[in-house]
Order: C-alpha cells, then structure tokens, then sequence
C-alpha cells in the first residue's frame, strides 16, 4: 500500500517507540498534523518552538529514551536552535523535525524558508534533508540510531512540504547500518588491566564521574567499585545522581562552585578516574594545575574528549558502564587480596577532615529567607525524590550543592550550554516521562521569564509541574560576579518591573503562592507542593546572598572563595 | 608543523560545509583543501593540508572521524607519499626577458600552455617545495595572476 510521506514520518515515529511529540504546528507541517489524529502518538501543543526541543530534551533525560519535537519551517526551526545546541553540549538524544518550503522553492527565500541543515550543521550530532520521499524511512531509521548510540545527541530531519505530500510504498528499515558510523562501546582489555592496576596501586584515589555515568547507566557499577574499593566519588553537575547523595564517600560536586572536600580531593588525589567527564573549563580551572599529583584515567566514549582539555596518562575509549563492569570483573578477585578499607583510610578520613573543616554552609538568618534553606526545605518535603529541573544562574548551583541527588535522571539542567528558560519546559516533558513523579523546577526570577508563556502549556495538560522561584530580584550570578570582580557595577543585573507570579499563575488557571517570612517557609511550601496541577511559589529570598564557594574563573581549584 | 591528511567522505550534499565548518568552528587551520571523487561515485577523497603541534592534529583526526559522513581518515605526513600540486602562473614575458623565463620552464619541466605578445602562460606540477620555488623565481619578471590546486595526495605502495 503507498503512504504518502506524512503517513511513513508517523509511522517510523511510531515504530521508533515515540510516545510523545512536543510541537508546534505551521504552514510548511499542516499536512503532517493533518495525519497526526489518525495516531496514537500524543501531541503536545507548546507555546514557543524553544520549548518544544526543551520539553523534548527534559523528556530524553528523564526516561532515557529519545526526546522528540516537531516545528514548522523558518522562524519554527530557527526557534529550536538553542535547544538544540543545550542537547547537544549535554549530549541528549533528540530527534528535531522541520518542516521546510517544498523543494523546488528551496534556496528561493520563499515564505518561511531558512536553510536550518545549514544553521545546524555544528550543533546537531548530524543532520538530514529529506529531498525524496523514498529515503524517508530510511533517514528517520538512520536519525533514531544516531541520536541514541554512541555519544548521544540531537539529530534534525528537515521534511520539505512537498515530500511530505507524495506518496510512496512504505517500507521499514530492519537494520541500520552506516559505513561511515561505527561507535566503539567496548573497553579494550589491555587498557582494562593498566586501569585495574593504577587502582591497586593508589593510595589516594578519586572518582570523578560525569553525564556520561547517568548516559550509559552506569550509576550501579560506578557505586559497587566506589564501595568496594573505597573510593571517595565527586561529580560534575551533569553527573548528579550518579552515586548516592547521602554516602559518606560521596563529596559533592567540584569545580567553581565545588565543595571544598571534593577540589581539595582532586588537588591531593595520586589517581583521578574520570568517567563520562570532558574536563571542562568550569570543572578543572586553571588546567595546569589541575590534579598535579595524580595519574589521569579517562574513560569516555568519545574519542574527541580525550585529550583534549588535559593529556591523560591511560585512555580509555569506551562505553562508560561497559568499561565499569569489565573493570568490577577485573578487580573483584582483588577483594580478597588487599585491603581497600584498611589502605584507604588515611585517605577517606583526610577528606572528610576536609568535608568537616568547611562544608557547603551560608548563614542562616530569622528575618531574611536563606535560598539554601529552601533547597533544603524542598529535599526534606520530598524525601529527595523528585525529579528536579533547573534554569540556570545561583538557584542551579544552590540546587546542585543542597538538594542531594540519589537517583540517576532525576537532575535535569543545562550543563554545557547554560541555557535559561531550560528549566521550565524540561519539567513539562519530564513529567510526561515521569507521571508518577513530583517535578519540580527551581528558577530564578530572570530564568524563570524566558519561557513563563510554556503555562499555559502545563495547565493544559493538568500537569502537576511545581515552580518554585527564589526570587532575588537580580540577575544574580552575574551580579554576583559584579560585585566580586566588577566594584559591584550593577549594570542591567536588577530586575525592575517584575511580574506579580503569584497573580501571574492565577492568570493561566494555574495556583500561586508567596512566601516572605522564613517562619512561613515550611508549611506554604508543603501545602504548595500538595496543590493539585501546576503551581507557582515565589519564594522572596535574600536578594544579594552569593554561592560559595567560588574559583574565580582561570583560578586554580585551591583558591576558592569561601563563605 | 604541516600535515597532510587524506580524508575519504560520503559523496553528499554538504559534506564539504560540514568538514570546512568543523575547521573553522573549532579554531583550526587549512592550508589547503582538493575534493574529488573516486572510482566509488558514492565516495569522494579529500586531501587537506594543515598545520598544529600534534596535540591539536590529533583534535583534527579525531573530530574528522567523528562526522557521520566521513568515512576514513589517514595522516600522510609519516607515511611515504606522492604529494602533487598544480599552478598556472601568467607571467610578464618581453623580448629581453622571454628566453630566461622559458629556460627557467625547462629547468623545472613546467608547460608553456597558451602566449601571448607580452605574457606566457605557464603549468607546473610538483611538490609544495618546487611549487613555492617556481613562483618564487618567477615572481622577479612579474606574476599578473596565479591560481594553485590544493594538494592531491597518495601513500606509496612500498612504505620500508
């Protein structure tokens, strides 16, 4: 039977296990929502293209399976650009469809036309324009693999109208197979052993894991070889939740706003294993002074990673959590012989000496509220196990220091790109992968505006999304950065003119509540996280409190501002 | 120092934009690029010269492989190769000068490949070294306009 090229997109999406496409319909993609109906694929009518790739994005990272999103031609494709550059600095499988003009008008500057292959060219893991209904099949096939094997990322498929018109005998790809696309996922055995050997050796080994832990699944071997062989853990940001929040060997995060145990750890550690980590400037500071005493392992699945930012003295080119394991087989016969425990000790007791002598801390106060304390507040209420997003600036990293992650995929936030106006609509698709969950996005005031319209959105969907807004009034990371490097030259950082956000919510059908009085913290925010359906709580906090600690940027890890 | 890479690519659509926007994205060199295809018409090899201490030509390696559509890459600059550049040079020609330059022709077994009253017109292949040397002999009677192949490259048969 012939389908015509809408039918075969929806029937491959379908085939490919998408259960949910965030989207925003226009002119050059009528003709592929017209066929949406007759699918039982859910369609998610976002309120910004933007907000589509990052439902899509906040989907992927929640489930582990391919995020997905739809949008129109021109200004709907150029829409999704930062979110495809957010998934793909994090490394997030997300499969983008375009729609684009019909293909004799392509290069013509017709209506709506952009030539976003072209625009997406270095953000996208790759890309494709579909010119013959023929190949499409074939391409979305070839789109899925890419996005989800190997170092994952998004991949845009530009879907001319006229391709998506004609019809054609559909027929289903069984395999995929790319000459040109060979992952490597498995270890090398010989490098196995070096590694295996390093470890033995140790005398004061760390663990320095990151998104590619969580990508992989990694998190169960990682915490087996961490407890086994008693060694202290530290992550990256895209790393939390890889190993127990509430573990005596666990650190917390490192780098500029790292705990003092974990950057001390590094500096001091003789074996640093990185795993699914990219030694990234906001990670390792200055890097010639980065772990200056240590042997450098480095497991990633991506060749590029490796020795780019430092050399390494053993690379590992693998498969994060097959690396791990073979590593766990590798060294579970050295249980019996040595004595991590007992060779450690000094080790792990030195670094908790260092976790005692200054811990994430800030001054509490009776009369202002602490917006640690409400990250705090918020792990209490629920027992640490929501899924919580973040938008990006000092609310990302309080939530990064003080919410302690157990879980993998359960921390959802823009990493590499650093993209405001993430945080909101990754919980919208999170709590689509997620509906037994509570999601919780914790913003910033200015964060939170970027993509307020996606409200609408979530109620809706009688999402139950919770935002909750430590509300400084400021940009404040970059005031922050003002007021220490800048002689405090508040330029364009405070946030006149603010909204009403309680009123602001009641406006989308949605509930809203404040909360000034650090007395009333704790019961408005439990009977907000209890409101049924999507809430707002704009918790007005200290406006000029700073996250500490800090490593200027160029610093050396030891030289961290303290509280 | 200069590398030579051989680079064999998917022959599609912006493949070229996807090589040429990886060298300029991430910060990095070419010299000189040549795209053609082979025997495969699915395939097309590029030879592209460039230059970085080693740290950054494993980077280029590296990130060379990494795209989807390409399907080899090979660094010629250890192994044993044939390395070949062309260039067309119109040169001044007058009556005093016109002999010189033709022995200079000679010498390099170059090409008088079209004349005119007062300009010769001139073909040479060879390595980057004797190309550089050619231009710069003849730039004394006054190159009017050159243009220069980028580098074709092949690894010998008998490497030992």
């Amino acid at each position: 039977m012939e389908l015509t090229g809408a039918q075969i997109l929806l029937e491959c999406l379908k085939r490919e296990g998408v259960e949910v496409l965030f989207g925003f319909p226009g002119g050059a993609v009528i003709d592929i929502y017209n066929e949406l109906p007759n699918t039982s694929l859910k369609h998610v009518l976002v309120r910004h293209e933007q907000a589509a790739i990052h439902a899509a994005d906040g989907f992927a990272r929640a489930s582990g399976k391919v995020g997905c999103c739809l949008v129109t031609s021109g200004p709907g494709a150029t829409n999704t650009v930062t979110g495809i550059a957010t998934a793909y600095m994090d490394s997030i499988p997300v499969v983008i469809l375009t729609g684009q003009v019909p293909t004799p008008l392509i290069g013509n500057d017709a209506f709506q036309e952009v030539d976003i292959v072209g625009i997406t060219r270095p953000c996208t893991k790759h890309n494709y324009l579909v010119k013959d209904v023929r190949e499409l099949a074939h391409v979305i096939r070839q789109a899925f693999y890419l996005a989800r094997s190997g170092r994952p990322g998004p991949v845009l498929v530009d879907l001319p109208k006229d391709v998506m018109q004609v019809k054609t005998k559909f027929v289903w790809p069984d395999d995929v197979k790319m000459r040109s696309y060979n992952p490597n996922c498995k270890p090398h055995s010989g490098q196995i052993k070096k590694v295996a050997q390093l470890i033995r050796d140790a005398e004061r080994p760390i663990i320095y894991a990151g998104g590619g832990v969580i990508t992989s699944k990694a998190h169960e071997s990682l915490t087996w070889l961490a407890k086994n062989l008693h060694i202290p853990v530290t992550a990256t940001l895209m790393g939390l939740g890889c190993f127990p929040g509430d573990d005596k060997l666990w650190l917390g995060m490192l780098g500029m706003h790292g705990t003092y145990a974990a950057n001390m750890a590094i500096n001091n550690a003789d074996l640093v294993l990185a795993v699914g980590a990219r030694f990234d400037d906001r990670v390792t500071g200055k890097v010639s002074t980065f772990a200056p005493m240590a042997k450098l392992v480095h497991i990633d699945i991506d060749p590029t990673s490796i020795q780019k930012n430092v050399s390494v003295h053993v690379p590992l080119v693998s498969d994060c959590r097959l690396a791990l394991e073979a590593l766990k087989e590798e060294l579970a016969p050295s249980l019996a012989e040595y004595d991590f425990e007992a060779g450690h000790m000094p080790w792990v007791t030195k670094v908790g000496v260092w976790g005692k002598e200054h811990p994430l801390n800030y001054q509490a106060s009776e009369t202002t509220i602490k917006p640690q304390s409400v990250v705090e507040k918020i792990h209490e209420i629920t027992k640490g196990e929501a899924v919580i997003c973040t938008e990006v600036g000092q609310h990302q990293m309080w939530t990064a220091q003080f919410y302690r992650f157990n879980e993998p995929n359960c921390f959802l936030s823009s990493g590499g790109l650093g993209t405001m106006g993430y945080g909101f609509p990754a919980a919208i698709g999170a709590q689509f992968a997620r509906p037994d969950k509570m999601v919780i996005d914790i913003a910033g005031d200015g964060s939170i505006q970027m993509n307020i319209q996606e409200m609408a959105t979530s109620v809706c969907n009688n999402l139950g999304v919770k935002i909750v807004i430590l509300n400084n009034g400021y940009l404040g990371m970059v005031r922050q950065w003002q007021e220490l490097f800048y002689k405090k030259n508040y330029c364009s950082t405070c946030m006149d003119a603010q909204p009403d956000f309680v009123k602001l919510a009641e406006a989308y059908g949605a509930a809203g509540f404040r909360i000034t009085d650090p007395g009333d913290l704790d019961r408005v925010l439990r009977q907000a996280l209890d409101t049924p359906g999507t809430v707002i709580v704009d918790v007005r906090v200290e406006r000029e409190e700073n996250v500490y600690p800090m490593v200027p940027a160029g610093a050396s890890l030891t030289d961290m501002l303290l509280v | 120092m200069r590398h030579i890479l051989s680079v064999t690519v998917e022959n599609e659509p912006g493949v070229l934009s996807r090589v040429a926007g990886l060298f300029s994205g991430r910060g990095f060199n070419i010299e000189s690029l040549n795209v053609g295809p082979t025997l495969d018409t699915g395939v097309s090899v590029m030879t592209i010269t460039t230059e970085g201490d080693e740290q950054i030509i494993e980077q280029i390696v590296k990130q060379l492989r990494k795209l989807i559509t390409v399907i080899k890459v090979v660094d010629l600059t250890d192994l044993k190769s044939v390395l070949r550049e062309m260039v067309l040079l119109k040169v001044n020609a007058n009556d005093a000068n016109r002999a010189e330059i033709l022995r200079t022709v000679d010498i390099f077994r170059c090409k008088v490949v079209d004349v005119s009253i007062d300009e010769l017109t001139i073909e040479a292949t060879g390595n980057y070294e004797k190309i550089s040397a050619i231009v710069g002999l003849l730039t004394r009677f006054g190159i009017k306009e050159i243009s220069r192949s980028g580098m074709v490259a092949m690894k010998r048969s008998i490497q030992n």
